[in-house]
């Protein structure tokens, strides 16, 4: 073996780590538009999935200009609002990209997004985003309101790492479904948000969906999620509603 | 370099390619890399991107290690092995989140966890610090085979019994699950996959006497 002297290894360990980060930069530089673009069509298309839309999303040979081009024409407005229900100036999407950060806010200070959906001018329906941890990573969804702003249309969950066949559960359609028809306000108008019951829920309450058995950390941070999230929507959808 | 002239495809080099394949098998007979074959091994599609991000990490490295094994200094040699690894590994998922976003979030940290993987240190430390540019080339790409083929069939076993799917498509017909047939949920969890690559070492000693230690 041959032996190296002590210069010889920092000069080489150097220009080595210098190569390396050169060309990774570069790399990371050209490919980080493409990278950006995939995230806003999958967000683009969970908005769209909460209201049933995008349905063809898998089948299309371009499933970018698919995306953009039913979301343009499905999301008719999309703004922000503050915990006392004012528009506040900001691109609705940008927030809704940041909105991991947004939620480590305390709830008075945070922005809120809402995106509105109308099929040919018919009656509008509210897509808001919600974040959350669950047992092993973040959980995330999109929850659309009707009209009212009460009653949910259409809910969609996602995660990245729950449990197979248990947490994972709540990015599938039996679980999903029962959300649609649901309200978020009693009937007194105060906010109760939606309770996921353990041992089945009561089909009559209207507040109240399945849990998952086993998958029962993950039902919870669920829960907490939705409530923490659209409890600061409060002022906005009453607002809304009223007029 | 006593033989200038080698053909490129002879005997010695094609048997770099074979035998990963069969009697130095990365996975059954090694033992390395088991842990990302646990898990990204519930469908097939996921495990298919792995398993050729393992073979252009696996062949890239082998053949750059290969080419610098004689300015390496042999003290920091595993620090110029890891640098390497990580730079390929790093390039392979950036390419991965731009060109294959979905199959990127399936795989998430195991793309990362490419790094870690016994193979290919494995590879680098006992064949390219040896061995020059081209057999380094053909002895990476046959353990990427020989841990990809592995991959592919546990992924095979467990799509096919877990989801009742191939690649995404439906194979079982719906007239199994009306009359009663239901998928089998422990497949698509980490311990089946153990069980299934369990059944490929049995097969693979039971036909290969000389593979049983007493």
């Amino acid at each position: 073996m041959r032996s190296f002297s002590n210069t010889y290894i920092f000069v080489f360990s150097l220009v080595l780590v210098t190569i390396v980060a050169v060309l990774l930069s570069f790399v990371s530089m050209k490919l980080k538009p493409i990278q950006e673009m995939n995230i806003r069509i999958e967000r683009k298309q969970d908005v769209l999935r909460s209201v049933g839309k995008a349905e063809k999303a898998d089948e299309v040979s371009d499933k970018n200009s698919y995306i953009n081009e039913e979301f343009g024409k499905y999301i008719t407005d999309s703004y922000v609002v503050n915990f006392r229900g004012e528009k506040v100036d900001a691109d609705a999407f940008e927030v809704m990209l940041a909105l991991n950060t947004e939620i480590r806010k305390p709830q008075e200070e945070r922005n809120y997004p809402v995106f509105v959906y109308s099929e040919n001018g018919g009656a509008k329906k509210y897509v808001v985003p919600v974040r959350g941890k669950g047992l092993w990573g973040p959980i995330w969804g999109y929850i659309a309101l009707e009209a009212d702003l009460n009653t949910i249309y259409g809910a969609v969950f996602d995660h990245q790492g729950e449990t197979p066949g248990l947490g994972a559960e709540i990015s599938t359609a039996w679980f999903q479904k029962p959300f649609a028809g649901k309200t978020l306000f009693d009937d007194n108008g105060t906010f109760v948000s939606i309770e996921v019951v353990k041992g089945g829920a009561d089909p009559s309450n209207p507040h109240q969906v399945d849990a998952i058995s086993g998958g029962t950390i993950t039902s919870k941070a669920l829960e907490a999620m939705v409530k923490n999230c659209l409890a600061g929507y409060e002022a906005y959808f009453k607002e809304i509603a009223t007029n | 370099m006593s033989k200038e002239k080698e053909p490129l495809f002879s005997a010695k080099n094609l048997k770099l390619l074979s035998e990963p394949l069969g009697q130095s098998n990365p996975i059954t007979v090694q033992v390395l890399g088991i842990c990302s074959a646990l898990a990204v091994t519930v469908k097939l599609k996921p495990s298919i991107v792995m398993a050729l991000s393992v073979a252009v990490v696996l062949a890239v490295s082998n053949v750059v290690i290969s080419l610098l094994r004689k300015m390496i200094p042999p003290r920091i040699r595993i620090i110029v092995q890891l640098v390497v690894i990580a730079f390929m590994v790093i390039l392979v998922d950036q390419v991965l989140k731009a060109y294959a976003y979905e199959v990127s979030k399936q795989l998430s940290v195991f793309v990362g966890l490419i790094i870690t993987n016994c193979i290919i240190m494995g590879r680098l430390e006992a064949f390219a610090m040896g061995n020059r540019p081209w057999p380094a080339f053909l002895d990476g790409l046959g353990n990427a085979a020989g841990y990809g083929v592995i991959l592919i069939i546990v992924a095979f076993f467990r799509e096919l019994l877990g989801s009742g799917t191939i690649l995404d498509m439906k194979v079982i017909p719906q007239s199994f699950y009306d009359a009663g047939y239901v998928n089998n949920g422990m497949m698509i969890l980490p311990p089946m996959a153990l069980v299934v690559v369990g059944i490929i070492i049995w097969v693979q000693r039971s036909r290969r006497k000389n593979l049983i230690e007493d």
